[in-house]
C-alpha cells in the first residue's frame, strides 16, 4: 500500500511539481498515471522510490514513512521497488543476466557484489525471472545486442529479481513500436495479475491507459484532477485532464 | 577571423571593412614575424647555425652507421629495465588515478568542495614535466629506477586521472539512477553503474599512457632515473656514437612493437 499524505513539491527554481497530492494505491492495483507532459507524472513515480524528494507532506510504503527513512532505510525500502524507465537503463555492454543479477545488489555487502558473487539462488532466480519475460535463451547475450522490446524485458526482469512488491514503469514503451508496446504491456499486466504486484505505469497514450489499468489517476499541473476506474475515463474526463481535446498521436491505435 | 557582419555598431561601407580586415591579417603576420626574428636574436638561434652544423649531422650520421650489433647484449637489460619501469609506473599511477577520477567527477562527487580541490591537485601535477619528477626523485632517493618509476608513476597517474575522470563525466546517467533505484549503496552504483560503462576507457588510457611512458622511460637516465638512457648519456659521452645508434635502434623498434599492440587493443575496446 502507498500512502500520498498532502505531498507537495517545489523545485528550487520555483516550478511546481506536484501540489498537495492525497492518495491511496491498495496493494496490486494496476494504476496508470496520465497528464500531459509537464504535469508531473514523472515526479510523482520518482517521489513513491525517492529519486525525488518532495519538499512537503509525507509518501508511506507498507505503512513505513520513506520520506523521513534514513540512508539505510531508505535502500532496504527501495529494495522492495523495481523501477523500469523509457529509456531501458541497461549497462549496454554486459550480458543479459548480469543485468539482472544487479536487481539482487541490494540484497549482499558491497564488499560481496564488488567482486561479482552472486550466490547461486541469485541466478536462478534472475534465470526464473527472464523465463517469466520469455527471453531466457538470451541470457548470456550482451544487451545491446538485443531489440528495445527485449531490453525493455529484460528491465523488467531486473525488478523481478528484485523480488518487488512494487513496479514502478516511468513510461516503459514510449520508445517502442507499437507491437512491442503491447508485448512490454502484457507482460507487466500479467506479472501484476500473477503475482500481485502493485504495478504504477506513466504513460501517454489514452486508449492502451484504458485497456490495461484498473485505475486510472490523472494529472494536470501537479494536480489529481481525476482519479476513478477505467470505465470513467471518457473522451470527455481525458480532454478535461489535459486541458484541450485528445490528439491523434495520443492513441496508440490498432487493438491486437 | 571575425565574420564580416555589418551590424558592428557603425554603420561603415562594406570596401571600408574589407580594408580593415586586410590591414590585421598584415599586422597578425607582421607580429608573429616580429615575435619570430627577436626571439631568434635573443637566444642566438639562427638558420645560419643550421647551415654550419650541416656538415656535422652528416658525419655524426657516417659515425652511427654501422650500429655497434656487439653492444646488444649489453644493453638488454637495461632495455628490460626500461620496460619494466614503464609497466610499475604506469600501473600504479593507473590503480591511483581510480579513487582521484571518481572524486574529480561531477556526477559522482557533486559535493564541489571535495571535486574542486581534487582538480586542482591534478592540475598541479599535470603542469610538472616527467624528467622534472625524475630529477627531483633522484635528488631525493639517489640514483637508479626507483625515482624513474616514481617518476612515472606521478605522470601517469596525472594523464590517466584526468582522462578518465572526463571519461566517467560524459557516461550515461540512466543505469546509475536505475541502480540508485534497486537499492545500492554508493558504491555499488559505482561498480555496477560507473565501472562497466568507464572501464573500456580507462583501460585504453592506461594503455596509450604505457605507450608514452616507454618513450619516457628510455630518457628518463640522462638524470640518472635508471633504465636504458643511462647508458645513451655514456655512449655520447664517449663519442661512441655506433652504439648510441643501437640503443635508439633498438629502442624504436620495442615502442613500435609495444604501439603496435596496444594500438590494436585499443581499438578493439572501444
Amino acid at each position: 500500500m502507498i500512502q500520498f499524505n498532502n505531498v507537495s513539491k517545489t523545485y528550487p527554481n520555483g516550478t511546481i511539481g506536484l501540489r498537495n497530492i492525497n492518495l491511496t494505491i491498495e496493494e496490486g492495483e494496476l494504476v496508470v498515471i496520465v497528464g500531459s507532459s509537464g504535469a508531473g507524472k514523472s515526479t510523482l513515480l520518482r517521489s513513491i522510490n525517492r529519486l525525488h524528494d518532495i519538499t512537503d507532506g509525507e509518501i508511506q510504503v507498507d505503512g513505513k514513512s520513506i520520506t523521513r527513512a534514513n540512508d539505510r532505510e531508505l535502500r532496504r525500502m527501495r529494495r522492495d521497488i523495481g523501477m523500469i524507465f523509457q529509456s531501458f537503463n541497461l549497462i549496454k555492454r554486459n550480458t543479459v543476466l548480469n543485468n539482472v543479477l544487479s536487481g539482487r545488489v541490494a540484497y549482499h555487502s558491497t564488499l560481496r557484489t564488488m567482486f561479482g558473487m552472486f550466490p547461486r539462488e541469485d541466478i536462478e532466480l534472475s534465470l526464473h525471472a527472464l523465463e517469466r519475460v520469455n527471453i531466457r535463451e538470451k541470457a548470456y547475450i550482451r544487451a545491446d545486442q538485443l531489440s528495445g522490446g527485449q531490453q525493455q524485458r529484460v528491465s523488467i526482469a531486473r525488478a523481478l529479481a528484485q523480488e518487488a512488491k512494487i513496479i514502478l514503469a516511468d513510461e516503459p514503451v514510449a520508445s517502442l513500436d507499437p507491437l512491442t508496446t503491447r508485448q512490454v504491456m502484457d507482460d507487466l499486466q500479467r506479472i501484476n495479475q500473477d503475482m500481485k504486484i502493485t504495478t504504477i505505469i506513466n504513460l501517454h497514450f489514452i486508449d492502451l491507459a484504458r485497456e490495461y489499468a484498473t485505475r486510472i489517476i490523472g494529472l494536470r499541473a501537479g494536480e489529481v484532477v481525476f482519479d476513478g476506474p477505467p470505465e470513467e475515463a471518457t473522451d470527455e474526463v481525458f480532454a478535461e485532464i489535459y486541458g484541450r481535446s485528445i490528439r491523434h498521436d495520443e492513441m496508440l491505435g490498432g487493438e491486437v | 577571423m571575425k565574420p564580416v557582419t555589418p551590424a558592428s555598431g557603425k554603420k561603415s561601407p562594406p570596401d571600408m571593412q574589407l580594408t580593415t580586415q586586410r590591414y590585421k591579417r598584415i599586422a597578425t603576420w607582421l607580429l608573429i614575424v616580429i615575435v619570430l626574428v627577436l626571439c631568434s636574436i635573443q637566444t642566438k638561434v639562427t638558420p645560419y647555425q643550421l647551415i654550419v652544423g650541416l656538415p656535422q649531422m652528416g658525419s655524426l650520421l657516417q659515425e652511427m652507421i654501422p650500429p655497434d650489433w656487439s653492444y646488444v647484449p649489453t644493453i638488454w637489460g637495461p632495455m628490460l629495465e626500461t620496460i619494466q619501469i614503464a609497466i610499475v609506473g604506469t600501473t600504479l599511477g593507473g590503480i591511483i588515478a581510480v579513487p582521484v577520477a571518481l572524486l574529480c567527477a561531477y556526477n559522482i562527487m557533486p559535493n564541489k568542495l571535495v571535486s574542486i580541490p581534487m582538480r586542482i591537485v591534478l592540475n598541479l601535477v599535470r603542469t610538472v614535466p616527467d624528467l622534472l619528477f625524475a630529477s627531483i626523485f633522484v635528488a631525493i632517493f639517489g640514483i637508479g629506477p626507483f625515482a624513474g618509476m616514481l617518476a612515472l608513476v606521478f605522470f601517469s597517474f596525472g594523464i590517466i586521472a584526468k582522462l578518465t575522470f572526463e571519461a566517467i563525466e560524459a557516461i550515461d546517467p540512466g543505469p546509475l539512477e536505475a541502480m540508485t533505484a534497486v537499492g545500492a549503496s554508493r558504491m555499488q552504483v559505482i561498480i555496477f553503474g560507473v565501472v562497466p560503462q568507464a572501464l573500456p576507457y580507462f583501460i585504453s588510457y592506461f594503455l596509450y599512457t604505457f605507450e608514452v611512458n616507454i618513450r619516457a622511460a628510455s630518457v628518463l637516465g640522462l638524470v640518472g632515473a635508471g633504465g636504458i638512457g643511462l647508458l645513451l648519456d655514456r655512449s655520447l659521452g664517449l663519442f661512441r656514437y655506433d652504439r648510441a645508434s643501437m640503443i635508439i635502434l633498438l629502442t624504436l623498434v620495442i615502442v613500435l612493437v609495444i604501439d603496435y599492440g596496444s594500438t590494436r587493443i585499443r581499438r578493439k575496446l572501444l
